[in-house]
């Protein structure tokens, strides 16, 4: 018990840290944004694990260690306890009146009489009793405290085992897709995919998911401390099968109603623009055209993002255009374009166009950015970095012959989550076990009840004593032996 | 989507019960002093009588107080005779405001989910006016069962600090809510996160007041007055009672916190910072009653960990929420 309480306490403290440093785990940009902005500190918090706290191995010590503190001090407790519920009730001590709890009184009734009905009290009380002599009888009850608090500690460690069987079973990945494409379940075609190590990443359930729509609702009305576009409805109209050429079926993705698909749930996570924009070469040839995500920065969904035209692949002056796009753009004095409002009320494409190699050494780079290592920024007939401001169905022309840029309209993308966790039904069960075995280790009592009967002077009569031990701190013990004695008196007579 | 004239009388409400339980701590204050004094005299006069039936109790070798099914407890100031008038008609207007507060702040509350046609419990301002109710409402229950106008001032201060932040610091105006709060499990989960916490609050009192009468005791501090209170044994015991009931109504928020964050972001624990404090306050608890359970530990000892636990909570309620970088961003400011 003392071992258990100091490593209680000691979890309480080691999970602090987690909640103080960024989390690798959760936001690994914001986490090596401050260990660059702390450059002695951060790399030594970083090598103490302070950016995982969760799987570091010293927060890992202190739960491994309760875990078998709490087997150690739970078994042997099952089987105590297991012994305990089938053994008998202690033979009742020979001066009751020396128990905290106890009264007594005399009654018209012969011992015998009077011992029927004290067992009888005893047992609508649900109590294991016994007799072991012809002048006491003994009982005991409230097992099911000590059922409930193993029940409650067992069910701590299989939620854990639920836990864990999740991680190495469990997999995640996340998906940008845009309005009206289509999502297939397999390795590829994810954005990010972080799956447990025991899952077989061939073996996806091969649904498919189409985003026909995103609604998007913002606040408008209420003006007051930063309500005024605020993110109010988010839902996603989809058709879904469970294969490749299956049936259709409709559904809605909102947050806080996941749709589930096999062995994966899809979940709304985010959402922002997809500009469709075209770009031609000089002879007209399209290029490019595509629905070209770009990620919200802000609450008004100022969004960054990168159109990258490689073009055939055979020439050495491929296009990348990269900026923002603003769905209500207005030009800052200080701080130049931006959004004023999340929603599209008046969508602004702002570029800067590069020429050079797209893929330097063909390096892994984020498609909402470019490697500007090797290009050259395009400039105006000014000899000024050439500014492109596109609003829907306009087009420029590209200087020197580039060809041109048509924004053609702006659809919504939807952020989508996939997830499977197997484990998550184990751990729901084991905690829900551990609710109620909780509650039962709380309001049931232990409680030993002794009767013992003596011949009063009168003959015929008989004094009746109840006492009453109680194991745990038991406030109504006394309210629990004056109400047992006067079950035995109303039932023997006086 | 939101009912301005219902918000607007709902904020009347709540400073009308603001104003009426400020008057009822002022006079659960009166009724103290007032108590107090007559109770020393009490004492010193009948000082002598009372060794004389503590001899009597020792020599026939009779158990600790509290035992016997036919004693009454030696606390609560059994035996001790009536009040003072002053101090009777004190407490009587100072439970008459509370029960008017308290029905004004519950029909703030009401007033309010009516305003925004939602649960009330969107944001902190919300959360601090439903769980100052529900822990008004348990000590005006509790109260019907048993004296407890000794506790009034004791509750009634940290609840009108905390109704004070709330109206000040913490408001919000009405308003619709994020996507990622409307879902039935806000009233589910937030519902019984405000319980819990209003029942700590009344444990975490209970428990000060339990180590400031051992305090007294080890120190051999006799009058002020905390001789009107009951005895450190009762009130730890008091302490304890409430924080069983706390306890599994915490452990519910956290499974209901999780089911919900299953459906919100995905998965059932993110280790987020305030899915982390919510964990930690639970650890606490628990070890709190662990410590009660362990034969070596004192009693004290384990009361100041039910403390640390309260404290824990407040500042997961008023760091956390505002200061953290998480996903639990509701805080309204
Ligand atoms: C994961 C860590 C643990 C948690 C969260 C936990 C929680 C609890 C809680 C809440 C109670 C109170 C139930 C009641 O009041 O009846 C309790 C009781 C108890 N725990 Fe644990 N426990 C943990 C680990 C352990 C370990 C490792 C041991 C053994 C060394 C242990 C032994 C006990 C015992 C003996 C009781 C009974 C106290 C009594 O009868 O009142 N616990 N535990």
């Amino acid at each position: 018990m003392r071992t258990a309480l100091l490593l209680l306490l000691l979890l309480a403290v080691a999970a602090l840290p987690g909640s103080v440093w960024p989390q690798r785990s959760i936001d690994a940009a914001r986490t090596a944004d401050y260990i660059a902005q702390h450059p002695t500190a951060g790399p030594i918090l970083d090598r103490l694990g302070f950016f995982e706290v969760y799987a570091s191995p010293w927060f890992a010590a202190i739960y491994l260690l309760l875990l078998v503190s709490l087997l150690g001090c739970v078994l042997p407790r099952s089987v105590q306890h297991w012994k305990a519920m089938r053994a008998r009730p202690p033979r009742a001590p020979r001066r009751l009146e020396r128990l905290s709890a106890h009264a007594s009184e005399e009654v018209d009734a012969t011992p015998e009489q009077v011992l029927e009905a004290a067992r009888d009290a005893l047992r609508r009380r649900r109590m294991r009793v016994h007799s072991h002599d012809d002048s006491s009888v003994s009982s005991e009850g409230g097992y099911a405290r000590e059922t409930g608090n193993l029940v409650f500690h067992i069910g701590l460690v299989v939620l854990i085992v639920g836990f864990a069987y999740g991680h190495l079973f469990g997999w995640k990945g996340d998906v940008i897709v845009p309005v009206g494409q289509t999502f297939a379940n397999t390795l590829t075609r994810y954005d990010t995919f972080s799956p447990g190590p025991l899952v077989d990443t061939e073996e996806l359930d091969p649904f498919t998911i189409r985003v026909d729509r995103l609604d998007a609702r913002f606040e408008e009305n209420v003006q007051a401390k930063g309500q005024l576009g605020m993110p109010r409805d988010f839902t996603a109209h989809v058709t879904t099968t469970a294969s490749p050429g299956a049936p259709e079926k409709s559904g809605t993705i909102k947050v806080n109603h996941p749709l589930e698909m096999g062995k994966g749930t899809a979940f709304l996570l985010g959402n922002g623009y997809a500009p469709t924009v075209t770009v031609k070469d000089a002879k007209g040839t399209v290029l490019y055209r595509e629905a070209t995500p770009f990620l919200a920065q802000d609450n008004n969904y100022k969004s960054v993002g990168a159109i990258k035209v490689p073009g055939d692949g055979s020439s050495t002056r491929q296009l990348g255009f990269s900026g923002f796009f603003l769905p209500t753009a207005t030009v800052d004095e200080a701080t130049g374009p931006t959004s004023i409002f999340p929603d599209a009320k008046n969508p602004v494409l702002v570029l800067t166009l590069f020429e050079g190699d797209l893929f330097p050494e063909g390096r892994p780079q984020s498609v909402y950015t470019l490697d500007t290592a090797k290009l050259t920024q395009v400039k105006d007939a000014k000899g000024e970095p050439l500014r492109i401001w596109l609003e829907p169905g306009q087009t420029l022309q590209l200087p020197g012959g580039r060809g041109s840029i048509t924004f053609d309209r702006v659809d919504r993308f939807a952020g989508l989550s996939i997830r499977d966790d197997p484990g998550k039904w184990v751990t729901l069960g084991a905690s829900l076990a551990s609710l109620l075995g909780l509650v039962g280790s709380v309001v049931i009592n232990r409680r030993r009840v002794f009767v013992r009967v003596t011949p009063a002077i009168d003959a015929g009569r008989t004094v009746v004593t109840v006492g009453g031990l109680a194991k745990d701190d038991d406030a109504s013990m006394p309210e629990v032996v004056t109400e047992v004695l006067a079950q035995i008196t109303q039932k023997a007579g006086r | 989507m939101t009912n301005e004239t219902l918000a607007g009388y709902s904020n009347l409400a709540l400073y009308s019960a603001m104003g009426v339980l400020t008057l009822a701590m002022i006079a659960y204050a009166v009724f103290l002093a007032r108590l107090v004094p007559h109770r020393e005299r009490l004492r010193d006069e009948g000082a002598e009588r009372v060794e004389v039936r503590e001899a009597v109790h020792v020599g026939a070798g009779a158990p600790a107080a509290g035992g016997g099914a036919s004693a009454r407890p030696a606390a609560d100031g059994a035996g001790l005779p009536a009040e003072p008038l002053a101090a009777r008609k004190a407490a009587g207007v100072a439970g008459s405001l509370t029960w008017l507060g308290t029905g004004l702040l519950i029909a703030s509350v009401a007033l309010r989910g009516l305003s925004v046609d939602r649960a009330p419990l969107g944001n902190m301002f919300e959360f601090a006016c439903a769980a100052t109710a529900f822990a008004l409402a348990a000590y005006l229950v509790w109260g019907t069962r048993r004296d407890l106008r000794w506790l009034g001032l004791f509750i009634l201060v940290p609840i009108v600090l905390i109704l004070g932040a709330a109206m000040t610091v913490w408001y919000a105006p009405a308003a619709e809510l994020l996507p990622s709060l409307k879902s039935y499990w806000l009233a589910i989960h937030v519902t019984v996160a405000t319980l819990s916490v209003g029942l700590f609050t009344l444990g975490a009192v209970l428990s000060l007041l339990y180590l400031w009468q051992e305090h007294r005791a080890t120190n051999e501090i006799t009058g002020g007055f905390m001789s009107a209170f009951p005895a450190g044994k009762t009130l730890e015991r008091m302490a304890y009672g409430v924080h069983i009931i706390a306890f599994p109504l915490w452990t519910f928020t956290l499974i209901a916190g999780a089911i919900w964050a299953r459906q919100a972001w995905g998965s059932y624990w993110n280790w987020d910072p305030k899915e982390v404090w919510t964990f930690v306050i639970w650890v606490i608890y628990a070890a709190y009653l662990h410590a009660r359970a362990t034969s070596g530990w004192s009693r004290q000892a384990a009361n100041w960990i039910a403390i640390a636990g309260f404290l824990a909570i407040i500042a997961n309620y008023a760091i956390v929420n505002v200061y953290f970088v998480g996903q639990h961003s509701y805080s309204g400011l």
